[in-house]
Protein backbone atom coordinates (compact mmCIF):
# COMPACT_ATOMS: atom_id res chain seq x y z
CA UNK A 1 0.00 0.00 0.00
CA UNK A 2 2.62 2.49 1.11
CA UNK A 3 4.31 0.90 -2.31
CA UNK A 4 1.45 2.50 -4.42
CA UNK A 5 1.06 5.39 -2.57
CA UNK A 6 4.40 6.56 -3.33
CA UNK A 7 4.15 5.33 -6.47
CA UNK A 8 1.01 7.37 -7.12
CA UNK A 9 2.32 11.19 -5.44
CA UNK A 10 5.39 10.41 -7.48
CA UNK A 11 3.82 10.22 -10.83
CA UNK A 12 1.81 13.02 -9.61
CA UNK A 13 4.53 15.18 -9.04
CA UNK A 14 6.86 14.47 -11.61
CA UNK A 15 6.64 16.46 -15.23
CA UNK A 16 3.06 15.95 -16.41
CA UNK A 17 1.42 14.93 -13.52
CA UNK A 18 -0.50 18.11 -13.60
CA UNK A 19 0.52 19.07 -9.94
CA UNK A 20 0.48 22.67 -10.13
CA UNK A 21 -2.27 23.01 -12.16
CA UNK A 22 -5.22 22.60 -9.91
CA UNK A 23 -3.33 25.06 -7.58
CA UNK A 24 -2.59 27.62 -10.42
CA UNK A 25 -6.38 27.07 -11.56
CA UNK A 26 -7.57 27.68 -7.84
CA UNK A 27 -5.53 31.25 -8.05
CA UNK A 28 -7.31 32.08 -11.33
CA UNK A 29 -10.44 31.47 -10.10
CA UNK A 30 -9.90 33.41 -6.78
CA UNK A 31 -8.24 36.20 -9.37
CA UNK A 32 -11.39 36.53 -11.81
CA UNK A 33 -14.09 36.81 -8.73
CA UNK A 34 -12.78 40.50 -7.98
CA UNK A 35 -12.74 41.40 -11.57
CA UNK A 36 -16.40 40.22 -12.28
CA UNK A 37 -18.06 41.68 -9.13
CA UNK A 38 -16.08 44.79 -8.70
CA UNK A 39 -13.31 45.33 -6.22
CA UNK A 40 -15.06 46.65 -3.01
CA UNK A 41 -13.58 45.53 -0.20
CA UNK A 42 -16.90 44.84 1.82
CA UNK A 43 -18.25 42.66 -0.70
CA UNK A 44 -15.26 40.78 -1.81
CA UNK A 45 -14.96 40.47 2.45
CA UNK A 46 -18.70 38.83 2.62
CA UNK A 47 -18.48 36.48 -0.37
CA UNK A 48 -14.67 35.64 0.45
CA UNK A 49 -15.51 32.07 1.97
CA UNK A 50 -17.94 30.98 -0.45
CA UNK A 51 -15.47 31.95 -3.39
CA UNK A 52 -12.71 30.11 -1.80
CA UNK A 53 -14.84 27.18 -1.31
CA UNK A 54 -16.26 27.11 -5.13
CA UNK A 55 -12.84 27.80 -6.06
CA UNK A 56 -11.19 24.54 -4.46
CA UNK A 57 -14.41 22.28 -5.44
CA UNK A 58 -13.28 23.29 -8.96
CA UNK A 59 -9.91 22.64 -8.24
CA UNK A 60 -10.57 19.73 -6.65
CA UNK A 61 -12.74 18.43 -9.73
CA UNK A 62 -9.88 19.61 -12.70
CA UNK A 63 -7.50 16.79 -11.47
CA UNK A 64 -9.95 13.73 -10.85
CA UNK A 65 -10.04 12.07 -14.57
CA UNK A 66 -6.09 11.44 -14.07
CA UNK A 67 -6.93 9.33 -10.48
CA UNK A 68 -7.37 6.39 -12.50
CA UNK A 69 -7.56 6.93 -16.45
CA UNK A 70 -3.89 6.86 -17.07
CA UNK A 71 -3.62 3.42 -15.45
CA UNK A 72 -6.20 2.41 -17.44
CA UNK A 73 -4.83 3.12 -20.49
CA UNK A 74 -1.11 1.33 -19.59
CA UNK A 75 -2.88 -1.70 -18.15
CA UNK A 76 -1.33 -1.12 -14.87
CA UNK A 77 -5.18 -0.73 -13.68
CA UNK A 78 -5.92 -4.42 -14.46
CA UNK A 79 -2.61 -5.68 -12.49
CA UNK A 80 -3.47 -3.85 -9.50
CA UNK A 81 -7.21 -5.59 -9.92
CA UNK A 82 -5.55 -8.68 -9.90
CA UNK A 83 -3.05 -7.61 -7.27
CA UNK A 84 -3.14 -9.26 -3.53
CA UNK A 85 -4.19 -5.82 -2.44
CA UNK A 86 -8.26 -5.49 -2.01
CA UNK A 87 -9.21 -3.62 -4.62
CA UNK A 88 -10.83 -1.19 -2.00
CA UNK A 89 -7.55 -0.92 -0.50
CA UNK A 90 -6.47 0.35 -4.01
CA UNK A 91 -9.28 2.87 -3.92
CA UNK A 92 -8.87 3.98 -0.76
CA UNK A 93 -4.65 4.73 -1.63
CA UNK A 94 -5.30 6.29 -4.83
CA UNK A 95 -7.70 8.85 -2.88
CA UNK A 96 -5.33 9.83 -0.34
CA UNK A 97 -2.81 10.33 -2.74
CA UNK A 98 -5.01 12.53 -4.77
CA UNK A 99 -5.95 14.47 -1.82
CA UNK A 100 -2.36 14.51 -1.06
CA UNK A 101 -1.19 16.24 -4.12
CA UNK A 102 -4.78 18.39 -4.45
CA UNK A 103 -6.51 18.89 -1.58
CA UNK A 104 -4.07 19.41 1.00
CA UNK A 105 -2.07 21.98 -1.40
CA UNK A 106 -5.07 23.89 -2.14
CA UNK A 107 -5.48 24.02 2.11
CA UNK A 108 -2.19 25.01 2.34
CA UNK A 109 -2.35 28.23 -0.35
CA UNK A 110 -6.21 29.33 1.02
CA UNK A 111 -4.81 31.68 3.56
CA UNK A 112 -3.29 33.89 1.07
CA UNK A 113 -6.03 33.81 -1.55
CA UNK A 114 -8.26 34.36 1.97
CA UNK A 115 -6.05 37.95 1.57
CA UNK A 116 -6.41 38.87 -1.63
CA UNK A 117 -10.25 38.88 -0.94
CA UNK A 118 -9.57 40.45 1.99
CA UNK A 119 -10.58 37.80 4.70
CA UNK A 120 -10.37 38.88 8.26
CA UNK A 121 -7.42 36.34 10.08
CA UNK A 122 -10.71 34.85 12.39
CA UNK A 123 -12.00 33.56 9.30
CA UNK A 124 -8.90 32.48 7.30
CA UNK A 125 -8.26 30.17 10.52
CA UNK A 126 -11.53 28.78 9.90
CA UNK A 127 -11.39 28.68 6.29
CA UNK A 128 -8.30 26.39 6.73
CA UNK A 129 -9.96 24.32 9.24
CA UNK A 130 -12.93 23.75 6.87
CA UNK A 131 -11.10 23.04 4.00
CA UNK A 132 -8.81 20.23 5.78
CA UNK A 133 -11.76 18.76 7.50
CA UNK A 134 -14.04 18.77 3.82
CA UNK A 135 -11.35 18.18 1.32
CA UNK A 136 -11.05 14.56 1.80
CA UNK A 137 -14.33 14.12 1.04
CA UNK A 138 -14.11 15.92 -2.14
CA UNK A 139 -11.69 13.35 -2.66
CA UNK A 140 -13.22 10.29 -1.86
CA UNK A 141 -16.37 11.90 -3.74
CA UNK A 142 -14.14 12.50 -6.58
CA UNK A 143 -12.43 8.79 -6.64
CA UNK A 144 -15.98 7.09 -6.72
CA UNK A 145 -16.95 9.46 -9.79
CA UNK A 146 -13.41 8.76 -11.78
CA UNK A 147 -14.45 5.06 -10.76
CA UNK A 148 -17.80 5.22 -12.40
CA UNK A 149 -16.61 6.96 -15.56
CA UNK A 150 -13.03 5.37 -16.41
CA UNK A 151 -14.42 2.54 -19.10
CA UNK A 152 -15.49 6.09 -21.03
CA UNK A 153 -13.73 7.65 -23.78
CA UNK A 154 -14.78 11.24 -22.92
CA UNK A 155 -15.75 10.95 -19.34
CA UNK A 156 -14.56 14.33 -18.34
CA UNK A 157 -17.84 16.19 -18.82
CA UNK A 158 -20.16 13.27 -17.38
CA UNK A 159 -17.70 12.59 -14.28
CA UNK A 160 -18.96 16.95 -13.13
CA UNK A 161 -22.38 16.30 -13.60
CA UNK A 162 -22.01 13.04 -11.66
CA UNK A 163 -19.38 14.44 -8.74
CA UNK A 164 -20.93 17.92 -8.59
CA UNK A 165 -24.28 16.87 -7.02
CA UNK A 166 -22.65 14.71 -4.56
CA UNK A 167 -20.88 17.73 -3.34
CA UNK A 168 -23.26 19.55 -2.40
CA UNK A 169 -23.39 18.84 1.38
CA UNK A 170 -20.01 18.87 1.60
CA UNK A 171 -19.87 22.23 0.38
CA UNK A 172 -23.31 23.74 2.47
CA UNK A 173 -21.29 21.98 5.68
CA UNK A 174 -17.63 24.08 4.38
CA UNK A 175 -18.92 27.19 3.67
CA UNK A 176 -21.10 27.19 6.07
CA UNK A 177 -17.69 27.13 8.86
CA UNK A 178 -16.10 29.39 6.56
CA UNK A 179 -18.75 31.87 7.03
CA UNK A 180 -20.02 31.84 10.23
CA UNK A 181 -16.03 31.56 11.51
CA UNK A 182 -15.49 34.66 9.12
CA UNK A 183 -18.85 36.77 11.20
CA UNK A 184 -18.21 35.59 14.37
CA UNK A 185 -20.90 32.85 14.87
CA UNK A 186 -20.64 29.50 16.68
CA UNK A 187 -18.84 27.06 14.18
CA UNK A 188 -19.48 23.89 16.00
CA UNK A 189 -22.39 22.85 14.72
CA UNK A 190 -21.69 22.93 10.88
CA UNK A 191 -18.22 21.69 11.78
CA UNK A 192 -19.53 18.82 13.08
CA UNK A 193 -21.88 18.24 10.34
CA UNK A 194 -19.35 18.54 7.94
CA UNK A 195 -16.79 16.43 9.96
CA UNK A 196 -19.50 13.74 10.31
CA UNK A 197 -19.73 13.76 6.55
CA UNK A 198 -16.58 13.40 5.24
CA UNK A 199 -16.08 10.50 8.01
CA UNK A 200 -19.10 8.62 6.34
CA UNK A 201 -17.51 8.92 3.07
CA UNK A 202 -14.07 8.08 3.53
CA UNK A 203 -15.32 4.91 5.53
CA UNK A 204 -18.22 3.78 2.85
CA UNK A 205 -17.49 4.90 -0.34
CA UNK A 206 -14.33 3.32 -1.01
CA UNK A 207 -16.22 0.04 -1.26
CA UNK A 208 -18.40 1.51 -3.65
CA UNK A 209 -15.78 2.79 -5.82
CA UNK A 210 -14.37 -0.79 -5.58
CA UNK A 211 -17.52 -2.06 -6.76
CA UNK A 212 -17.93 0.14 -9.41
CA UNK A 213 -14.44 -0.47 -10.72
CA UNK A 214 -14.47 -4.17 -10.98
CA UNK A 215 -17.87 -3.50 -13.05
CA UNK A 216 -15.97 -1.69 -15.54
CA UNK A 217 -12.97 -3.75 -15.65
CA UNK A 218 -14.71 -6.72 -16.11
CA UNK B 1 -50.31 -17.59 -10.12
CA UNK B 2 -46.55 -18.36 -9.19
CA UNK B 3 -44.35 -16.40 -7.81
CA UNK B 4 -43.71 -12.66 -8.22
CA UNK B 5 -40.42 -13.13 -10.04
CA UNK B 6 -41.99 -15.39 -13.21
CA UNK B 7 -42.92 -11.74 -14.47
CA UNK B 8 -38.94 -11.21 -14.17
CA UNK B 9 -38.82 -12.95 -17.85
CA UNK B 10 -39.23 -10.76 -20.10
CA UNK B 11 -41.48 -12.85 -22.28
CA UNK B 12 -43.86 -13.21 -19.19
CA UNK B 13 -43.33 -9.38 -18.24
CA UNK B 14 -44.31 -8.15 -22.63
CA UNK B 15 -47.07 -10.67 -22.40
CA UNK B 16 -48.46 -9.32 -19.34
CA UNK B 17 -47.71 -5.81 -20.44
CA UNK B 18 -49.64 -5.89 -23.46
CA UNK B 19 -52.40 -7.18 -21.26
CA UNK B 20 -52.59 -4.46 -18.69
CA UNK B 21 -51.35 -1.57 -20.26
CA UNK B 22 -54.63 -0.62 -21.95
CA UNK B 23 -56.46 -0.70 -18.57
CA UNK B 24 -53.93 1.20 -17.02
CA UNK B 25 -53.67 4.04 -19.33
CA UNK B 26 -57.66 4.04 -19.47
CA UNK B 27 -57.70 4.47 -15.80
CA UNK B 28 -54.54 7.08 -15.89
CA UNK B 29 -57.15 9.49 -18.27
CA UNK B 30 -59.91 8.74 -16.93
CA UNK B 31 -58.70 10.03 -13.75
CA UNK B 32 -56.80 12.85 -14.94
CA UNK B 33 -59.48 14.30 -16.78
CA UNK B 34 -61.80 13.60 -13.43
CA UNK B 35 -59.84 14.65 -11.12
CA UNK B 36 -58.50 18.21 -12.87
CA UNK B 37 -61.90 19.01 -14.00
CA UNK B 38 -63.64 18.04 -10.06
CA UNK B 39 -60.18 20.12 -9.57
CA UNK B 40 -60.70 23.15 -11.80
CA UNK B 41 -64.60 24.06 -12.08
CA UNK B 42 -65.93 22.40 -9.42
CA UNK B 43 -64.01 23.56 -6.14
CA UNK B 44 -64.37 27.13 -4.85
CA UNK B 45 -61.64 29.66 -4.06
CA UNK B 46 -59.12 29.95 -1.40
CA UNK B 47 -60.30 32.74 0.63
CA UNK B 48 -56.63 34.05 0.85
CA UNK B 49 -54.70 32.68 -2.04
CA UNK B 50 -57.85 32.67 -4.62
CA UNK B 51 -57.55 30.41 -7.68
CA UNK B 52 -54.40 30.09 -7.69
CA UNK B 53 -54.46 27.48 -5.17
CA UNK B 54 -55.98 25.17 -7.67
CA UNK B 55 -52.21 24.55 -9.28
CA UNK B 56 -51.89 22.59 -6.15
CA UNK B 57 -53.47 19.44 -8.87
CA UNK B 58 -50.71 19.51 -10.61
CA UNK B 59 -47.63 20.76 -8.17
CA UNK B 60 -48.76 17.99 -5.57
CA UNK B 61 -49.31 14.88 -7.44
CA UNK B 62 -46.09 16.06 -9.09
CA UNK B 63 -43.89 16.44 -6.75
CA UNK B 64 -45.39 13.39 -4.88
CA UNK B 65 -43.69 11.55 -8.12
CA UNK B 66 -40.51 12.93 -8.83
CA UNK B 67 -39.70 11.26 -5.26
CA UNK B 68 -41.40 8.09 -5.50
CA UNK B 69 -39.80 7.58 -9.10
CA UNK B 70 -36.47 7.92 -7.53
CA UNK B 71 -37.20 5.65 -4.89
CA UNK B 72 -38.80 3.30 -7.74
CA UNK B 73 -35.54 3.39 -9.55
CA UNK B 74 -33.50 2.72 -5.83
CA UNK B 75 -35.88 -0.56 -5.19
CA UNK B 76 -35.58 -1.68 -9.01
CA UNK B 77 -31.81 -1.19 -8.75
CA UNK B 78 -31.39 -3.10 -5.95
CA UNK B 79 -33.39 -5.91 -7.39
CA UNK B 80 -30.85 -5.63 -10.53
CA UNK B 81 -27.80 -6.08 -8.62
CA UNK B 82 -28.86 -8.76 -6.29
CA UNK B 83 -31.32 -10.93 -8.39
CA UNK B 84 -29.92 -9.89 -12.08
CA UNK B 85 -33.17 -9.58 -13.56
CA UNK B 86 -32.86 -7.04 -16.99
CA UNK B 87 -36.79 -6.23 -16.70
CA UNK B 88 -35.62 -4.46 -13.76
CA UNK B 89 -32.80 -2.90 -14.38
CA UNK B 90 -34.61 -1.77 -18.25
CA UNK B 91 -37.68 -0.21 -15.42
CA UNK B 92 -35.03 1.59 -13.85
CA UNK B 93 -33.81 3.17 -16.54
CA UNK B 94 -37.61 3.95 -18.34
CA UNK B 95 -38.72 5.49 -14.72
CA UNK B 96 -35.84 8.09 -14.81
CA UNK B 97 -36.98 10.42 -17.58
CA UNK B 98 -40.39 10.36 -16.28
CA UNK B 99 -39.34 11.22 -12.87
CA UNK B 100 -37.14 14.09 -14.41
CA UNK B 101 -40.13 15.41 -16.20
CA UNK B 102 -42.15 15.22 -13.33
CA UNK B 103 -39.40 17.40 -11.21
CA UNK B 104 -39.87 19.92 -13.79
CA UNK B 105 -43.25 20.20 -13.62
CA UNK B 106 -43.36 20.20 -9.93
CA UNK B 107 -40.28 23.08 -10.26
CA UNK B 108 -42.46 25.37 -13.29
CA UNK B 109 -45.91 24.89 -11.32
CA UNK B 110 -44.55 26.21 -8.25
CA UNK B 111 -42.77 28.87 -9.79
CA UNK B 112 -46.13 29.66 -11.56
CA UNK B 113 -47.79 29.20 -8.39
CA UNK B 114 -44.87 31.37 -6.54
CA UNK B 115 -44.75 34.39 -8.87
CA UNK B 116 -48.34 36.08 -7.45
CA UNK B 117 -48.26 34.28 -3.95
CA UNK B 118 -44.54 35.00 -3.25
CA UNK B 119 -44.36 37.68 -5.46
CA UNK B 120 -41.31 35.47 -6.70
CA UNK B 121 -40.26 32.88 -9.44
CA UNK B 122 -37.49 31.08 -7.41
CA UNK B 123 -36.27 31.34 -3.53
CA UNK B 124 -33.85 29.25 -2.03
CA UNK B 125 -35.80 27.75 -0.55
CA UNK B 126 -35.05 24.27 0.96
CA UNK B 127 -37.75 22.07 -0.38
CA UNK B 128 -37.35 24.10 -3.64
CA UNK B 129 -33.47 23.64 -3.13
CA UNK B 130 -33.87 19.97 -2.55
CA UNK B 131 -36.08 19.67 -5.76
CA UNK B 132 -33.41 21.40 -7.99
CA UNK B 133 -31.03 19.30 -6.71
CA UNK B 134 -32.78 15.93 -7.04
CA UNK B 135 -33.48 16.94 -11.21
CA UNK B 136 -29.65 16.98 -11.36
CA UNK B 137 -29.20 13.68 -9.52
CA UNK B 138 -31.86 12.10 -12.72
CA UNK B 139 -29.93 14.45 -15.25
CA UNK B 140 -26.22 12.55 -14.09
CA UNK B 141 -28.29 9.33 -14.04
CA UNK B 142 -29.74 9.20 -17.13
CA UNK B 143 -26.34 10.98 -18.62
CA UNK B 144 -24.59 8.05 -17.43
CA UNK B 145 -26.63 5.90 -18.68
CA UNK B 146 -26.51 6.76 -22.59
CA UNK B 147 -22.83 7.05 -21.90
CA UNK B 148 -21.70 3.43 -21.22
CA UNK B 149 -21.93 0.98 -24.31
CA UNK B 150 -22.50 -1.90 -22.89
CA UNK B 151 -25.72 -2.56 -21.49
CA UNK B 152 -24.92 -4.48 -18.19
CA UNK B 153 -22.04 -2.34 -17.42
CA UNK B 154 -24.45 0.08 -18.06
CA UNK B 155 -27.15 -1.07 -15.68
CA UNK B 156 -24.49 -2.38 -12.62
CA UNK B 157 -23.19 1.71 -12.62
CA UNK B 158 -26.25 3.04 -12.80
CA UNK B 159 -27.61 0.91 -9.96
CA UNK B 160 -24.77 2.06 -7.78
CA UNK B 161 -25.24 5.68 -8.77
CA UNK B 162 -28.68 5.52 -7.92
CA UNK B 163 -27.67 4.20 -4.23
CA UNK B 164 -25.04 6.27 -3.84
CA UNK B 165 -27.25 8.79 -4.75
CA UNK B 166 -29.84 8.29 -2.62
CA UNK B 167 -27.57 8.88 0.27
CA UNK B 168 -26.35 11.74 -0.82
CA UNK B 169 -29.65 13.23 -2.06
CA UNK B 170 -31.61 12.06 2.03
CA UNK B 171 -27.85 14.58 3.13
CA UNK B 172 -28.36 17.24 0.54
CA UNK B 173 -32.26 17.59 1.74
CA UNK B 174 -31.07 18.08 5.58
CA UNK B 175 -27.95 20.11 4.56
CA UNK B 176 -30.22 22.90 2.39
CA UNK B 177 -32.91 22.71 5.85
CA UNK B 178 -29.55 23.70 7.81
CA UNK B 179 -28.34 26.15 5.08
CA UNK B 180 -31.54 28.47 4.91
CA UNK B 181 -35.02 28.96 6.26
CA UNK B 182 -37.99 27.73 4.39
CA UNK B 183 -40.82 29.63 3.03
CA UNK B 184 -42.78 26.67 1.52
CA UNK B 185 -45.94 26.42 3.71
CA UNK B 186 -46.17 22.18 5.29
CA UNK B 187 -47.24 19.07 4.17
CA UNK B 188 -50.36 19.10 2.30
CA UNK B 189 -51.31 15.28 2.78
CA UNK B 190 -50.10 13.33 5.78
CA UNK B 191 -51.90 10.51 7.99
CA UNK B 192 -51.63 13.25 10.74
CA UNK B 193 -55.02 14.87 10.35
CA UNK B 194 -54.30 18.41 11.54
CA UNK B 195 -51.96 18.91 8.75
CA UNK B 196 -54.13 18.45 5.74
CA UNK B 197 -55.84 20.67 3.24
CA UNK B 198 -59.31 21.43 3.62
CA UNK B 199 -61.83 18.89 3.13
CA UNK B 200 -63.28 20.12 -0.44
CA UNK B 201 -59.36 20.50 -2.02
CA UNK B 202 -58.44 16.83 -0.42
CA UNK B 203 -60.89 15.01 -2.57
CA UNK B 204 -60.04 15.78 -6.07
CA UNK B 205 -56.68 16.02 -4.95
CA UNK B 206 -56.27 12.31 -4.15
CA UNK B 207 -58.04 11.73 -7.70
CA UNK B 208 -55.47 13.71 -9.33
CA UNK B 209 -52.59 11.91 -7.45
CA UNK B 210 -54.03 8.09 -8.42
CA UNK B 211 -54.10 9.59 -12.35
CA UNK B 212 -50.90 10.51 -11.88
CA UNK B 213 -49.32 7.56 -10.36
CA UNK B 214 -51.59 5.82 -12.72
CA UNK B 215 -49.77 7.46 -15.47
CA UNK B 216 -46.53 6.73 -14.12
CA UNK B 217 -47.05 2.92 -14.04
CA UNK B 218 -48.85 3.08 -17.75
CA UNK B 219 -45.37 5.19 -19.12
CA UNK B 220 -42.79 2.99 -17.37
CA UNK B 221 -44.76 -0.24 -18.31
CA UNK B 222 -44.32 1.63 -21.67
CA UNK B 223 -41.08 2.42 -22.12
CA UNK B 224 -39.71 -0.75 -19.93
CA UNK B 225 -41.62 -2.82 -23.00
CA UNK B 226 -40.27 -0.54 -26.00
CA UNK B 227 -36.75 -1.41 -24.70
CA UNK B 228 -37.12 -4.66 -24.34
CA UNK B 229 -38.57 -5.12 -27.59
CA UNK B 230 -35.42 -2.51 -28.99
CA UNK B 231 -32.85 -5.38 -27.33
CA UNK B 232 -34.58 -8.04 -29.05
CA UNK B 233 -34.91 -6.61 -32.28
CA UNK B 234 -31.00 -5.75 -31.95
CA UNK B 235 -30.26 -9.50 -31.37
CA UNK B 236 -32.30 -10.49 -34.13
CA UNK B 237 -30.19 -8.28 -36.21
CA UNK B 238 -26.83 -8.95 -34.96
CA UNK B 239 -27.49 -12.98 -35.23
CA UNK B 240 -28.89 -12.17 -38.80
CA UNK B 241 -25.97 -10.07 -39.97
CA UNK B 242 -23.54 -13.24 -38.69
CA UNK B 243 -25.54 -15.73 -39.95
Amino acid sequence: MTALLIRDLRLAVRAGGGFGLGLAFFLIVVVLVPFAVGPAMGLLERIAPGVLWIGALLACLLSLDRIFALDREDGSLDLLAVSPLPLEGVVAVKALAHWLTTGLPLVAVAPVLGLLLSLPGKGVIWLVVSLLAGTPALSVIGTFGAALTVGLKRGGLLLSLLVLPLYVPTLIFGAEVARAGATGLDTATPLVLLAAVTCVAVALLPFASAAVLRMNLR
Amino acid sequence: MGSFWEYANPKRFTQVVDRVLPAVSGLAVAALVAGLIWGFFFTPDDYRQGSTVKIIYLHVPSALLAINAWLMMLVASLVWLVRRHHVSALAARAAAPVGAVMTVIALLTGAIWGQPMWGTWWAWDPRLTSFLILFLFYLGYIALWSAVENDDTAADLTSVLCIVGSVFAILSRYAVNFWNQGLHQGASLSMDKEENVADVFYIPLLVCIAGFVLLFIALVLLRTRTEIRARRTRALLAREVTA
